[in-house]
Order: C-alpha cells, then sequence, then structure tokens
C-alpha cells in the first residue's frame, strides 16, 4: 500500500514571501540596483559567470541578488536560466595571444616581450581592512603611462622555440570537440571535454586539489608560465553571412602553468603544461584549474595515478558545484517513509541482539566463575 | 572585382563590430539625430540565444568549450528590399533591431555614407577612446627592474 501525504502549501508559499521580506531586507536601507553590483562586486559576478557557465554580467548580478549573495544558490539559478534559451552555435576559438590585456605575469620570465603588468591585483597589498572605504571616501583616477602599444605574445610561444617545453594540446584533426551539456560523462575523457568541466568547476575544490598537488600529492613541480587577464573578441559562424559575425568582447582568464617532467617510456624529459581558462577575471581559479588539468594528464604521461587530483573520475564527477549541492541538500527533503522502514529494521535488529545477548548471558557468568 | 568584394565584406564587418561593442543606449542616441529611416520589416527576432564559446588547449591548441553567453540577434528587411543582420552579446533587443536595420542601410548605397559618418564613426571614435584609456592605465602598472649593484667590483 502507497499512502501519498499532501501538505505544506501554505507554508511554503509564506516561507518564499518571508524570503522574500528578508531578502529585501531593512527597508530604510536603499535596495541594491543590479549596475552597482556588476561594477562594485565585479569579481563575484566574474564567479557565478564562470561556474554558471554563461557569460551574462546582468543576469548574474541579478541572480546574486536574488540568491541575497549565496554564491551557489546564484550559480543555480543562472544554470536553470540558460537551459531555457536556444542555441545558436559554437563561435570561432577566441585568440588569448590578441586579448586586450588588463594583467599578464609571468613567474618563469622576468623580460618578456610585452613586460610585467600587474594591472588591477591584490597582490602586493597589506590586507588591512580599510576604514576610509567604509566611511565612502572618494577613489583617485588611476595613473596613466602613455607608450606605445607593445604585442604581448603567450609566453608558451616564446618558450616553444627551444623545444623543451612540450607543444598546445592537440587532439586528432578529425576530432570534434566533445560538450558536456550535450553528452553525459563518460570516462574516460579528452582532455577538451575535461576542460570544459573544470571551466565550470567550483573554485574551492578546485583549489583544494590544486593545493594538494602542491602539497606532494600527485606532486608536479609547478611554475606560472603565464597568467593573463582582459578582453578577447567572439566570432560566429552564420549560414547568413560570408563572414565570421562579430559579436563583441568577453573578459577572460587564461592561466599557463608550466611542471617539470622527468620524462617517462612515452615522453623525453622536457617542460609540460597545465591550462586554465574561465571567464572574467579569476587568476586563483584559473591557476586551480590549470594545476587539475596538469595532474589529470597523468595516465597520457605515463605517471603513476596515486592522488585524488590524479583521479579523472573523482574529480569530475565532483567539481560541478551545482550537482553536488543537489544531492547533498535533497537530504533535507521529506524521507518521513524512508526513515520509518529504516526504524523499523534497526529496532528489529536490536531485539536480535538483546535477545542474542541474553541468551550467551549465562555462559559468561560460568567462564566467570572459572 | 574579387578585392573590391572582400573591401565591402571587410567594412561591412567592421561596421557589425562597432555595433556590437558599442552601448545600446549609445545607438539609440545616435540614431534620433541621425536622420535615417528606423522602419523595417522583422524577418526575424529580435531573439535572444546562446552561443558556445570556444578556447584551444595550452592558448593555440585543440578547440574545447568553455562556457555559454548570452547573444541576441535580429534580422530586418528596408522597403526598398535590403536585408540586415545583427549580432551581439547580451539582451538588448532595441540595439538588436537599430543594429540589423543599420546593417541594411548600410547596404543601401544611397545611405552608407551616412551610416557611416554619423553612426559609425562616433562610436568608434568612443570605443577606441576607452580602449586607450584602458590601455594606458593598464602600462602604468608594467614593472620596470632595475639592477641592485652591490660591492666594489
Amino acid at each position: 500500500m502507497y499512502v501519498a501525504v499532501k501538505g505544506g502549501e501554505a507554508a511554503i508559499a509564506n516561507a518564499h514571501r518571508l524570503l522574500a521580506d528578508r531578502r529585501r531586507g531593512d527597508r530604510a536601507v536603499p535596495a541594491l540596483r543590479l549596475d552597482q553590483i556588476v561594477e562594485q562586486l565585479a569579481l563575484g559576478v566574474d564567479r557565478v559567470m564562470s561556474e554558471g557557465s554563461l557569460y551574462d554580467r546582468e543576469l548574474a548580478a541579478l541572480a546574486v541578488v536574488q540568491a541575497r549573495g549565496d554564491m551557489i544558490e546564484a550559480i543555480f539559478l543562472v544554470r536553470a536560466y540558460r537551459t531555457t534559451l536556444p542555441r545558436f552555435g559554437y563561435t570561432n576559438p577566441v585568440d588569448t595571444g590578441a586579448m586586450q590585456v588588463e594583467r599578464r605575469i609571468s613567474a618563469t620570465y622576468k623580460d618578456l616581450p610585452g613586460g610585467q603588468v600587474l594591472g588591477p591585483t591584490f597582490d602586493y597589498t597589506h590586507r588591512l581592512l580599510d576604514p576610509e572605504l567604509a566611511a565612502g571616501a572618494d577613489v583617485e583616477t588611476p595613473a596613466q603611462r602613455p607608450v606605445e602599444a607593445e604585442a604581448m605574445p603567450r609566453v608558451s610561444t616564446i618558450l616553444a622555440h627551444e623545444g623543451l617545453i612540450e607543444a598546445d594540446g592537440e587532439m586528432p584533426l578529425d576530432h570534434v570537440p566533445g560538450d558536456i551539456t550535450r553528452e553525459p560523462l563518460q570516462f574516460p575523457m579528452a582532455r577538451d571535454i575535461r576542460l570544459q568541466a573544470l571551466s565550470r568547476g567550483d573554485e574551492g575544490f578546485l583549489l583544494a586539489l590544486g593545493y594538494s598537488t602542491q602539497r606532494g600529492y600527485a606532486r608536479n613541480h609547478p611554475f606560472v608560465g603565464e597568467i593573463r587577464i582582459g578582453e578577447v573578441e567572439l566570432e560566429l559562424d552564420v549560414p547568413e553571412l560570408p563572414f565570421a559575425v562579430p559579436l563583441g568582447s568577453i573578459r577572460i582568464t587564461e592561466c599557463q602553468m608550466v611542471n617539470q617532467f622527468k620524462g617517462s617510456a612515452k615522453v623525453p624529459p622536457q617542460f609540460t603544461r597545465g591550462y586554465g581558462l574561465v571567464f572574467g577575471q579569476s587568476e586563483r581559479k584559473a591557476m586551480a584549474m590549470a594545476l587539475c588539468d596538469r595532474a589529470l594528464r597523468a595516465g597520457e604521461l605515463g605517471e603513476d595515478v596515486v592522488a585524488a587530483a590524479q583521479d579523472e573520475e573523482f574529480v569530475i564527477s565532483h567539481s560541478d558545484n551545482v550537482q553536488a549541492t543537489g544531492f547533498v541538500e535533497h537530504l533535507k527533503l521529506p524521507h518521513y517513509v524512508d526513515f520509518q522502514a529504516e526504524l523499523d529494521l534497526v529496532r528489529r535488529m536490536r531485539a536480535e541482539y538483546e535477545a542474542r545477548e541474553n541468551e550467551d548471558r549465562p555462559e559468561e557468568k560460568r567462564e566467570a566463575a572459572e | 572585382m574579387r578585392g573590391e568584394q572582400a573591401r565591402e565584406q571587410a567594412g561591412r564587418k567592421a561596421l557589425m563590430a562597432t555595433l556590437a561593442h558599442a552601448e545600446a543606449d549609445e545607438i539609440a542616441r545616435l540614431w534620433n539625430a541621425l536622420g535615417l529611416p528606423s522602419e523595417a520589416e522583422l524577418l526575424r527576432g529580435p531573439e535572444t540565444g546562446l552561443v558556445t564559446v570556444r578556447g584551444r588547449i595550452g592558448g593555440g591548441g585543440a578547440p574545447f568549450n568553455v562556457g555559454e553567453a548570452t547573444v541576441t540577434r535580429a534580422t530586418v528587411r528596408l522597403p526598398s528590399g535590403q536585408v540586415g543582420h545583427s549580432y551581439a552579446l547580451g539582451r538588448d533587443k532595441n540595439k538588436a533591431r537599430l543594429a540589423a536595420i543599420a546593417d541594411a542601410l548600410w547596404q543601401d548605397p544611397a545611405h552608407r555614407e551616412a551610416v557611416e559618418t554619423k553612426l559609425a564613426a562616433p562610436l568608434r571614435a568612443a570605443l577606441d577612446a576607452a580602449r586607450e584609456t584602458k590601455r594606458v592605465e593598464t602600462a602604468a602598472t608594467k614593472v620596470d627592474f632595475f639592477t641592485m649593484v652591490r660591492g666594489e667590483d
């Protein structure tokens, strides 16, 4: 017999009404506008775009405010929204070498074409809270340095000439890039699919795994070959036009991790590489992604798979925070019937256990007497 | 002849790029002062959808899918027959409609000059200025290394 239980409609409606009120907070405080979030909480917006896997600042800002600042909830909202839209196609691959660079650093080469450009970074700040900001102090305009425009080739293309570093990752010519939004995950997976999963993966999860590789779990001696942040142009091939149509530009962060590699049966000693590419300004995420990408290439490079960060199925299956939060949070939904069944079972097991105990006890007394 | 066609396409693409980058408000503001027809038959859209952004492994290797972006597009036909298209990141439907009309007008020899000088040129100037400001602000954060000389010799 199956007995359906209904109820809670009024409670749920009132809970959502209460949520809307608490989200808005004190009405004496002005409501946030989306442009304020886009402008002043820009890196939070970037994280929602990156892990929501949808580049649209205003939508991400709406998600942040609707979710009361809960990032994973905001990411969930964005993911749900994108399923409602039709697809126009795949853009031509972005050219990060032609990026309008806002930040570009290399930890491997001091003097490289284009130089070390710090951009708007938290690095070298003292991490002291700023009471003037709390008081709403005016902010200086940025310094300017009118210099000739200079090309900034990717460090990897500069290094490639010596032959001591592996080339950019190639796939067989007939390989069509996989798309995890179209096909279910299958293991083992090609590197292109892994990178798509990592690019939308949870920053905290990837950061922890990347950190674990540095601490000795799948140690791979990384250097930051280059990090660059800036805007790249998007173009789309469409049937109605004889040229790729320009769509505008998006801001992305790219990380080239360079790793010492002593060589294996398959590959001579050289530097190998891990790659990170994420929406928005997020170098922590791009670095973590690059560390994980490199660790996950263990099989390809003939390394022993000994640590969590090298285990493709473990990493990719658990990197998506929308899936993770869905499965963890479903535990709070009513499980009354499941629990009743388990309660019955535990009661029965307990009764059997106690019955056995009672049978055993006379023997124990006898042993103690001997 | 082929060269002329290539130049024509490059000019049209450059206009589309400018319109895609420009702010919707700026396009609308200039349009009002333009004195060009803003009526056209909508053949498609304006409609919002997604494109999947692709990158390359290692920056220059095999393509892979990074994530999606919102794009709005429109197709219009002028009373004179020209068909114009627009595509741009974001969800602004009025921008998509105006950009498609601009593309159609550009293809009409009677209107190309006006579209170039009264719409594209000021938009391009504003975009270039913003890009240049960003560039020199970024350049101010470039590190100048110098070597410390230590010891006597």
